[in-house]
């Protein structure tokens, strides 16, 4: 980490409270991005992202290329969908996707010749990328090209990119943070695509800066990656864009954790990064952008992990969006004998798979399988206030009063106390000595509060 | 690219589904926290038998089996299966046990205990719903019960020691006032638990490291009584009762690690703790020097304990960005 391009930064680094879970990285983490073989099929949900449904544009039976638009909305906070295979729009149909969403979806069988292979890589994360002139370009040609490519967050909340790229004089953005950090545990997509793909990531970084009209761009990465950190700060080199180094922390890569640990700047409760004139995007986001703008490619493949102890062969997955999990994990060579849970995601804030066959989504980061051991879960017994739970709430919170009420349904108090600034991401229930599913009673609150 | 996949013999696999976090810090449970107690109370325990030879064992025993009885009798009288194994009732046993004098009469225990569990825990729904500590709650039973038990506590004993006042009530009655060094090693009489400040000291300080108790009540609690003892040091300088002796006698240092650490009846953030902590010196002070009482620790734990949900109420904290304001319409 000699690099010059490792940067001071105004915040501390990190942020109060929090957890260590085990990290769990070693499974996957030395895997390179193998790619997976064309599927026979995928399955295209219309909703992968946060805001309005799609509509399909094409028709049943109708042929669609790789990267063709197949549905799309008018709505501004939305994201178009396209093939992520060669083929044939088949008759759409309903699935349940592991946030227990239903939503319509358009298959399509494959036909036809594939992109596959180190072809595939090349086209979207190989060759040449050019980190110089990206200023000449015109920012708002920069956000419709996102809109068109259909890209979302990557990190797991899928929120249409283009909408935070879009210049608002009222809300100056200043920073643009590029989130590495990957806090979740066994998740390591974000990490090998740092280390095998960097050139567009910084693009990325640049094109989305520009759109927004921010003067500094930071990657931000957890200190527990030094080979990433090592490999964005020779990249970056000469670039403007500063690599931060962030203690290895749950949930480092919240964004308003990001924020308050890089910047040391507090989102306001409810608010949004660019209240504090910041854009958070996930690395593979950052990518994406790239590709969108420099190629005019949408969003069709993303990088998926595999991993945990209960998968016979971990790995690190580039899959076109809407294949089966049930696909990615006989690729794997399928469960090990003890296993007991498969989570979309991570195993702190992902959701179990009730069901193999869903699609992958734009927002799916990996695929956790864990076994008997590691879901062993105490029984509940009685709160007895210990406060382990305010220890570690990044936000300050009073997890065992806000899940009791919750249960109780006492809405009075269950406001008193702020329920709806959780963010839910697990840290009360993670140390809870008492077992109570503190995050789960919240969540359920948080769905059931009149409003 | 062949790959050889490792594969084990494909054994039924049963996929849960449950919400998240999907993994758990298995550093902590109640039972190790109950656990951690126990293991603090050692010193405290070691030093009283040492003082009192088998009396505080035998008073600890009783304490403890009487718990553990109640405990199982009144979950049964509920229909429950008493979870034993937790520790609570232990903890609460081996707390009562200590809190009481080496000669108070086995019944005397063994009702303690009774009232420990059942006014004080089982009347309440049990484990976590408790307003009072249970130990006081018992303690505070028998001491109005049976007046006497203290002061039987001086006549005829093998001991030196034993047959001595406690240095808090000689010092009401302004007979004597005990030397510093032998308050804080632990050669003196009164309840079990108090005569070693040094072992309170260490079992408190093991309990704290482990985060078992917070660290914020026995030291606002110890800041307070100073604060407090000091006014009245420099109001009374004459007084040969000391800030120190106020610090070091009685069960001050054991309620303060012990007893007002107690996680159920005290309050849940830090800021809570500060303000229990200290009004709890300050009532212990107030009661040492205007009551009849030469100690106050009990009542004024059992006083905080029923001001816990009015300091919660008032420290709620802030949410990192903020008070959550719903969206206006």
């Amino acid at each position: 980490m000699s690099s010059s391009t490792v940067s001071a930064i105004p915040g501390k680094g990190t942020f109060r409270r929090g957890v260590h879970p085990p990290e769990g990285k070693q499974y996957a983490a030395n895997c390179p991005i193998e790619i997976l073989p064309p599927p026979a099929q995928v399955v295209l949900p219309l909703l992968q992202h946060t805001g309005a449904p799609c509509q399909p544009t094409v028709k049943m039976k109708e042929k669609v290329a790789l990267g063709q638009q197949i549905a799309n909305a008018d709505a501004f906070v939305s994201a178009p969908i396209h093939a992520s295979i060669s083929g044939v729009v088949q008759k759409d149909s309903v699935t349940t996707l592991p946030n227990a969403r239903h939503v319509k979806t358009l298959p399509i069988v494959a036909e036809g010749e594939q992109l596959s292979g180190q072809a595939l890589w090349d086209d979207l994360y190989g060759g040449d990328w050019s980190l110089k002139d990206l200023e000449s370009r015109d920012p708002k040609a920069i956000v419709s090209a996102v809109r068109e490519a259909g890209i979302v967050g990557q990190g797991g909340a899928a929120f249409p990119t283009h909408v935070k790229l879009v210049r608002n004089p009222a809300k100056p953005i200043d920073v643009i943070l590029v989130n590495g950090c990957e806090c979740e545990p066994y998740l390591t997509a974000d990490y090998r695509l740092m280390l095998e793909a960097p050139q567009p990531i910084l693009a990325g970084a640049l094109l989305a800066a520009h759109a927004a009209g921010a003067r500094q761009i930071y990657i931000a990465i957890e200190d527990n990656k030094p080979q990433a950190i090592e490999k964005l700060s020779q990249a970056a080199e000469g670039t403007g864009v500063q690599v931060a180094v962030l203690h290895t922390k749950y949930p480092m890569g919240g964004e308003k954790q990001t924020i308050l640990a890089l910047l040391g700047r507090t989102v306001p409760t409810g608010g949004l990064p660019l209240d504090v004139g910041v854009v958070v995007m996930n690395v593979a986001t950052a990518a994406a952008v790239a590709r969108a703008v420099l190629r005019g490619k949408p969003l069709t493949h993303r990088v998926v992990t595999v991993s945990g102890a209960g998968i016979a062969r971990p790995a690190n997955l580039l899959t076109p969006i809407g294949v089966s999990y049930r696909e990615l994990i006989d690729h794997c060579g399928g469960f090990r004998s003890r296993t007991a849970r498969a989570v979309a995601g991570g195993p702190m804030m992902g959701q179990a798979l009730g069901d193999l066959d869903a699609p992958v989504t734009k927002g799916t980061s990996g695929i956790t399988v864990l076994t008997e051991e590691d879901v062993r879960a105490a029984q509940e017994t009685a709160c007895v206030r210990c406060g382990r739970c305010v220890d570690v709430c990044p936000l300050n919170l009073v997890p065992t009063k806000l899940a009791l009420a919750s249960r109780a349904e006492d809405w009075d108090l269950c406001r008193k106390y702020h329920l709806m600034a959780c963010m839910e991401c697990g840290c009360c229930a993670y140390v809870c000595p008492a077992g109570i599913p503190l995050a789960q009673l919240i969540r359920t609150g948080k769905a059931k509060l009149p409003r | 690219m062949e790959q050889v996949i490792e594969s084990e013999p494909s054994a039924p696999v049963v996929l849960h589904v449950s919400p998240g976090p999907h993994v758990h810090s298995r550093s902590l449970s109640t039972r190790r926290m109950m656990l951690d107690v126990l293991i603090a109370l050692a010193p405290v325990l070691v030093a009283a038998i040492a003082v009192f030879r088998l009396y505080a064992l035998m008073q600890v025993g009783i304490c403890v089996a009487s718990c553990l009885a109640f405990e199982w009798l009144f979950a049964a009288m509920r229909g429950r299966r008493a979870a034993l194994d937790d520790g609570s009732a232990a903890v609460t046993g081996v707390i009562l046990g200590l809190s009481l004098p080496w000669s108070a009469p086995w019944y005397v225990a063994l009702i303690g205990g009774m009232t420990a569990i059942g006014l004080g825990k089982a009347c309440f729904g049990g484990l976590g719903q408790n307003i009072f500590n249970p130990a006081m709650v018992g303690r505070a039973f028998v001491m109005m019960s049976f007046p006497a038990m203290g002061a039987k506590a001086y006549i005829g004993s093998a001991f030196d020691v034993v047959s001595q006042a406690t240095p808090l009530s000689a010092a009401k009655t302004h007979t004597a006032f005990a030397d510093l060094w032998v308050l804080f090693i632990g050669n003196h009489n009164g309840s079990l638990g108090e005569v070693s400040a040094v072992a309170c000291l260490v079992g408190g300080i093991y309990l704290c490291v482990r985060r078992t108790a917070s660290w914020e009540i026995p030291v606002a609690a110890i800041l307070s009584v100073a604060l407090f003892g000091g006014i009245g040091n420099l109001m009374y300088p004459a007084n040969a009762w000391t800030v120190a002796h106020h610090l070091l006698s009685g069960a001050l240092l054991f309620g303060a690690f012990y007893i007002a650490t107690d996680p159920v009846s005290s309050p849940l953030t830090p800021p809570g703790k500060w303000i229990f902590g200290a009004a709890l010196g300050g009532l212990v002070v107030l009661i040492r020097v205007f009551t009849n009482y030469p100690e106050g620790v009990m009542f004024a734990v059992l006083i905080m304990n029923a001001v816990v949900p009015l300091i919660n109420r008032w420290t709620i904290p802030t949410p990192v960005g903020g008070p959550w304001k719903p969206a206006k319409k």
